[in-house]
């Protein structure tokens, strides 16, 4: 069952009434991109496309789009920062588009927010690992990578179990202490989140 | 009569109490035999003189008490408390809609003096006197919500309405149903109900969303929520989980009368005049069964009500561990007679 | 009694414009007037030679003025009788009775400009808005369209306040607002507001949205007049009656004249409050209304009582 927290990632469907098109990839994320423009595309023309690897190997076929601007990030902290300097100087007739795990998704949609534009207008498409970004609802301290449920939080060490809930501000599910009422008795931790 | 506050506590030893004015006036959710997710939205019109309805604002014997409660709980967690930054405006407005309603339904308790800007706040069980320019908070020790809201019983949220829905962009959140405003704040609508069960697939949010973007200025409506709670505990929030979730192991027998707590909450909507934004009150009135099974009709109804009530929304409502010994001890006021509908005692 | 109602007397009325008179409003009972939101509007009723007719009218006055209401009303020549009221048969010390504030045009909370275009007489509700945007330092842009300034209503006096962020397009000397020129560089986190007959907000949206504009970033205030057409019989199966809609009636005037309360926010077609299922009907019903989608007007189940009509043999609705 949708999680109804969850943002929704509808894919990428290229806007073609924007002026301008702005794209942050991230890993398998660049997929969705190659896989929709394989046969060129107009909207290239006007497109700035940004990729951070993160293990993955994308470069050369992102290169060959032959977009307006392309650029290869070290970090997704160094493609932040680019983006940031991007639509401090864009217009109303900008459209962004970010592929990739939910995290960087997240992390991107929050970016975006700062400078105005509404999560929704935002197109997301998500690939990549399943894994999880919890906080710990009891310290308040984020765990990245979370595959498995329960799980022990690395700040306050209780037990977690990954609510079906989820922050964009935060950009985190929420991890609720598993064993309150039965102190004794912790499940057995099962992958879940690969 | 004046009202006698109680000195009691909603942590460590409970002394909280209801007296028996304060039962007869509860405001018992079950209006009849079964339960279901409802909007049961009704407009937000005085009651009977001595109900929680009488007031728009209610102002009960607990109130000192619950105000000292919510005190403690900033002081571990200022988080509680949060507003962004565009609802200035509608806290500006949350200040005054509480003000001027506790100052015009209780007179011998709060004073509002107003000349132009310059406000001057009286109230009287708390003892404090400030005055203060209205929209400069540098005139107040906290925001305006903040303030106003160490003041009066009950969570509050603001909601921002744009776009087609609503957001949940402030809110003063310590004596929660297991919800919590710092991963709430900044969502929308169906984003910060998603935890709750059946109740998307039943269209109830769709529904509600529509019915709530609609409430007009000068016209506020109303509805009850309900939930259980072991030991009469104001802040039954998930942050602290760890800490009351034992507390569900500790009920028995012998012990559930004065242990288990029925928990409603009064939920009013106002639109909000400045910032075209809602205000929602979330007022919670704990009453523990032992004083239920003083009015007949009420256990009786609870006890069909528990009965009839789905696995999945008994687990939500986290009392499904207790449920039973709930029911055992229910069982013997119910007679099987034909009740009244409604929440009244009798 | 669906929507609370005030009891206010007309303390002056003043021509503002060609053909536009400003109305002010105090209470009756000496009380103050509600505070509201810059871009809210009340409904007025009128008493119209014992018909009823409730009009919506952006309010205007200064939102932190809570002695007294004002609104501008444009005389409308092909009009129904509302605007034609007002301008004729109200006077100085009359009794009207108007609605608490209702806003369905607010400003966006979180952006990070704005800028409004208004078209003649849809100037009204930015008085507020930019007196609030300047008081809080936000950043914003008027453009207001007038076919000649003898009809363009306080343009003088919001240059006088507001200076280089107010223009003006005046239609007799060849002015036009280049929607695309003004829209196609406008920072991220800019809002447009329109205020506008019809046609204007559509050729507004239209260009936005070829510029390639966020849908949330587009906001419109349209109140429709309803249509005056040929008289026709409705039924209204819950409450087992019928009513006869008149030319220059509102099937909805029609329904409240019966004594039947229908909710009501936006009386123009755009706000869905009064939307109302169609039972049955042999004819064609005719959708004058913004609110109900294209499949939803095929579909023959909804009507807007506000601003749609019927022409045909029978109509039933669930009333």
């Amino acid at each position: 069952m949708a999680i109804k927290s969850r943002p929704v990632y509808a894919g990428f469907n290229v806007d073609i009434t924007a002026q301008q098109h702005v794209l942050a990839l991230e890993g398998q994320g660049a997929d969705a991109l190659l896989e929709k423009l394989a046969g060129g595309h107009p909207m290239l023309e006007r497109a700035e496309i940004l990729y951070v690897a993160t293990g993955s190997d994308h470069d050369a076929a992102l290169r060959a789009l032959g977009a307006a601007n392309y650029w290869l990030a070290p970090t997704a902290e160094a493609l932040r920062d680019r983006l940031s300097e991007i639509l401090a100087h864009a217009t109303m007739c900008t459209r962004l588009y970010v592929a990739g795990t939910e995290g960087f998704i997240g992390s991107i949609v929050q970016l975006a927010a700062d400078f105005g534009i509404a999560n929704a207008s935002i197109i997301k498409e998500f690939r990549g690992s399943q894994q999880r970004r919890v906080q710990c609802v009891h310290c308040k301290g984020f765990n990245d990578n979370v595959t498995i449920s329960p799980f022990q939080c690395v700040h306050c060490d209780l037990h977690l179990f990954v609510r079906d809930h989820f922050s964009v501000r935060l950009n985190a599910f929420q991890g609720v202490c598993i064993n309150a009422e039965t102190p004794d008795i912790i499940p057995p931790s099962v992958e879940m989140y690969r | 009569m004046a009202m006698i506050f109680h000195d009691e506590t909603y942590r460590d030893d409970f002394s909280f109490h209801n007296s028996p004015e304060s039962i007869r006036r509860y405001p018992f959710p079950f209006h009849e035999d079964s339960y279901m997710y409802a909007i049961n939205m009704e407009n937000h019109l005085p009651g009977k003189p001595g109900s929680s309805y009488e007031h728009p604002i209610d102002v009960d014997e607990h109130y000192v008490s619950e105000m000292r409660d919510r005190a403690i709980v900033l002081n571990e967690d200022p988080k509680r408390c949060q507003a962004l930054p565009h609802m200035m405006a509608a806290q500006w407005d949350t200040l005054e809609l509480l003000m001027t309603n506790k100052a015009r339904s209780y007179p011998d308790l709060f004073t509002l003096e107003r000349n132009g800007d310059l406000w001057h706040w009286i109230n009287q069980p708390l003892g404090i006197d400030d005055t203060f320019v209205f929209g400069d908070q540098s005139t107040l020790p906290y925001e305006p919500m903040e303030y106003i809201t160490r003041q009066a019983q009950g969570d509050f949220c603001i909601v921002d309405q744009r776009n087609d829905t609503l957001w949940m962009d402030a809110g003063m959140v310590t004596c929660q149903a297991d919800w919590s405003l710092d991963f709430d704040i900044g969502m929308n609508f169906m984003e910060w109900h998603a935890p709750v069960p059946m109740a998307h697939e039943l269209g109830i949010f769709d529904r509600a969303l529509k019915f709530l973007m609609n409430v007009q200025q000068g016209r506020p409506v109303r509805r009850l929520n309900w939930t259980m709670t072991v030991n009469p505990r104001l802040d039954t929030s998930p942050e602290n989980y760890h800490k009351w979730g034992p507390d569900k192991t500790t009920v028995t027998a012998q012990n559930i009368g004065s242990k288990l707590h029925l928990r409603c909450e009064l939920q009013s909507f106002w639109r909000l005049p400045r910032s075209n934004a809602l205000l929602f009150p979330i007022r919670q009135y704990l009453i523990s069964l032992n004083d239920i099974a003083t009015i007949p009709k009420w256990a009786c109804r609870m006890h069909r009500v528990l009965t009839t009530i789905p696995d999945s929304i008994a687990e939500y409502k986290g009392f499904s561990r207790n449920r039973q010994l709930a029911l055992d001890f229910l069982a013997p006021f119910d007679d099987g007679r034909e009740l009244t509908l409604g929440g009244e005692p009798e | 009694m669906i929507h609370p109602e005030i009891i206010v007397r007309v303390t002056d009325i003043a021509v503002v414009a060609e053909s536009i008179k400003q109305f002010t409003f105090e209470r009756v009972d000496g009380g103050s007037m509600p505070v509201f939101a810059p871009g809210a509007h009340i409904v007025v009723s009128m008493d119209d030679q014992g018909k009823l007719r409730r009009n919506p009218y952006s309010l205007m006055s200064s939102p932190s003025d809570s002695t007294s209401y004002q609104i501008s009303v444009l005389r409308v020549v092909e009009s129904r009788g509302g605007s034609a009221f007002m301008h004729e048969h109200v006077d100085v010390g009359d009794t009207m009775t108007i609605s608490h504030p209702i806003d369905l045009f607010p400003l966006h909370a979180t952006a990070k400009r704005h800028v409004l275009i208004a078209g003649g007489i849809g100037i009204t509700p930015f008085l507020p808005m930019m007196e609030v945007l300047n008081e809080s330092g936000q950043v914003f842009e008027l453009h207001y369209s007038m076919r000649s300034r003898r009809r363009g209503a306080f343009l003088s006096e919001l240059e006088r306040r507001y200076g280089s962020r107010v223009s003006a397009e005046v239609d007799d000397e060849g002015g036009r607002l280049d929607t695309r020129k003004l829209l196609i560089d406008q920072p991220l986190g800019t809002h447009i507001y329109v205020c506008a007959p019809l046609p204007m907000i559509d050729l507004v949206f239209g260009v936005a949205r070829e510029l390639g504009w966020a849908e949330e970033n587009l906001h419109r205030e349209v109140f429709l007049a309803p249509p005056a057409g040929t008289p026709f019989y409705t039924n209204l199966a819950k409450s087992g009656t019928t009513v006869y809609v008149a030319e220059h009636q509102s099937l909805l005037e029609s329904i409240e004249a019966a004594g039947i309360d229908v909710p009501y926010l936006c009386r123009g077609g755009a706000c869905g409050q009064c939307e109302t299922t169609v039972i049955d009907f042999d004819g064609q019903l005719m959708h004058h209304d913004i609110f109900l989608t294209d499949d939803e007007n095929v579909s023959g189940t909804k009507i807007m009582p506000c601003v749609s009509r019927f022409v045909g043999a029978s109509l039933t609705v669930e009333l």
